[in-house]
């Protein structure tokens, strides 16, 4: 219930579409990556993902932002079902991957964004590779790009106010790991899809 | 609900409903008889159209109903959902955002809570004045100088259009005071309102049926001379027939009426270039079939102002 109102309250007050482009919505497993620049690209782009889908997928989210607060801890864990992974240099004992490939399961999606952190020009940073381990470890999974259009000018890095301009969010063909495909040329791939959604 | 208990308002209701059953049925009989893909795709969003004709006569109709703060509101509404529409597709800077937050939600509440309070004197200076100095000022002081006058000017353009102009046509029922037709304002808006959309309706039935010589391809290539001229006289003498419900002798109903289509064409113009200029068709997706908010109140943003101040200028006490 209380999921339903925070998903519909953030699709209103963002005003965002979902456009199914490459793909349509689907049960099957898998990892939404997409460009980062505002709090609320995670929360939106699972407000737009259909009832039976956002059910099983979580978004991967920094545990220091959203631990900051009880308010946040709580929409985190009880709306989002987020899974909060530490920013830190991964050590053998803490490594964020192992979380990712084990909130995967047998039947959950993922919701990723690959540029390490929320950023403030134009185009996407280079990503980081969390994005190609997971599709070594997991490659039945499909890996779907997503732009996320506007949402850094609806709540931009660093202000606390909204404006309320309308998002969108397009959803892109689902990649998979090439046999043999190098790391960077993958992310340089991933990437690249990623920008192609970009509607100007 | 005193509204509803004068003959003239329900004669006015009753016309409106009336000619949407038309449409309705006139919808369903296309769509059975329709053969190819492209007409198919012509009587499903006309029918989609008039769906959503239902819906905001129901919604406009509840407003005037429930009185002023009902029918101020609902403006206010939609002047934010254009602004909406109107600054997602301006290109703004990180620098504009504070500006913005101003501007969507201190400037166009105020405007509208002074409508609400009748203040006349502020209300046609809140924005082209006040507005105009504080928008660079705070755009200024967030430090970015890059494109500074086009990126205030076109805010300052949005809060005009959008806020400004769109809420002359509350205003027709706050702030006029005609003499003989107290306490009837909401006929005059209401009949204002028909006569904006049927103009728009009209232009499009006679431009879709017998179209031929294009007025401006290059800016809105639906808009011919047939549909200007057939719907515009269509429309100033469905205006004039309806001069029981106004302040206006028939004549001079007519005359407001053709004022309206004229200002109304020019409106549906202006905003197209605008839109074709950032490349999309329609400013939005709110309202099936229709677009977004703006796609149905352009028209009706250039011609309020207009009407607002010639029928002041005429009849007010």
């Amino acid at each position: 219930m209380i999921t339903h109102l925070v998903a519909g309250a953030l699709r209103l007050f963002s005003g965002s579409v979902a456009r199914w482009q490459g793909c349509g919505p689907d049960l099957r497993q898998r990892v939404y990556f997409a460009n980062h620049t505002s709090n609320l690209d995670g929360p939106v782009l699972w407000a737009l993902l259909p009832p039976p889908v956002r059910a099983l997928t979580r978004m991967v989210a920094a545990k220091d932002y959203w631990s900051a607060s009880r308010l946040r801890m709580k929409l985190a864990c009880d709306v989002f079902n987020a899974l909060l992974i530490e920013r830190k240099k991964p050590t053998p004992e803490c490594n964020p991957l192992d979380d990712m490939v084990n909130a995967l399961g047998t039947r959950h999606s993922l919701i990723i964004f690959p540029e390490g952190g929320r950023q403030t020009s134009p185009e996407p940073q280079p990503f980081k590779p969390g994005l190609f381990h997971l599709a070594r470890r997991r490659p039945d999974v499909e890996l779907v790009p997503v732009w996320m259009e506007n949402l850094n000018r609806i709540l931009p890095k660093g202000e606390i106010l909204p404006v309320p301009v309308l998002g969108s969010v397009t959803f892109g063909t689902p990649l998979r790991l090439e046999e043999g495909e190098a790391k960077p040329d993958f992310l340089t791939r991933a990437r690249e899809s990623v920008l192609a959604l970009r509607q100007h | 609900m005193n509204l509803l208990s004068d003959p003239a308002f329900r004669w006015l209701l009753g016309g409106t409903l009336g000619l949407l059953v038309i449409a309705s049925t006139t919808g369903l009989v296309l769509a059975r008889r329709a053969k190819s893909d492209a007409a198919h795709i012509t009587i499903s969003n006309l029918n989609a159209r008039t769906n959503a004709w239902w819906l905001m006569v129901a919604v406009f109709a509840t407003a005037l109903a429930t009185g002023d703060t009902g029918t101020t509101i609902l403006f206010g509404l939609c002047s934010f959902m254009a602004l909406r529409e109107f600054i997602t597709l301006t290109p703004t800077k990180p620098g504009d955002h504070r500006t913005l937050f101003w501007v969507f939600f201190i400037i166009t509440p105020l405007h509208y809570y002074i409508l609400a309070t009748r203040w006349y004197g502020l209300f046609v200076i809140l924005i082209p004045v006040y507005a105009f100095l504080l928008v660079p000022m705070r755009t200024a002081l967030a430090g970015d100088c890059e494109r500074f006058l086009e990126r205030t000017s076109k805010i300052q353009w949005g809060l005009m259009v959008c806020v400004y102009c769109i809420s002359h046509a509350p205003a027709i029922l706050m702030l006029l005071q005609i003499p003989g037709y107290e306490g009837q304002n909401a006929k005059l808006l209401f009949w204002f309102v028909a006569v904006v959309e049927l103009s728009d309706v009209m232009q499009y039935v006679w431009g879709k049926t017998c179209g031929r010589r294009k007025i401006a391809p290059k800016v809105s290539p639906g808009k011919t001379w047939e549909g200007f001229l057939g719907g515009g006289v269509t429309t100033t003498v469905i205006g004039a027939a309806l001069w029981w419900a106004t302040p206006f002798s028939p004549l001079q109903a007519a005359g407001m009426a053709a004022l309206v289509v004229l200002m109304g064409f020019a409106g549906g113009l202006v905003m197209s270039a605008i839109k074709r200029d950032r490349g999309v068709k329609d400013w939005g997706g709110a309202i099936a079939g229709h677009g977004g908010f703006m796609d149905r109140l352009d028209s009706l943003s250039f011609a309020a102002p207009v009407f607002f101040h010639v029928t002041r200028y005429a009849l007010d006490a």
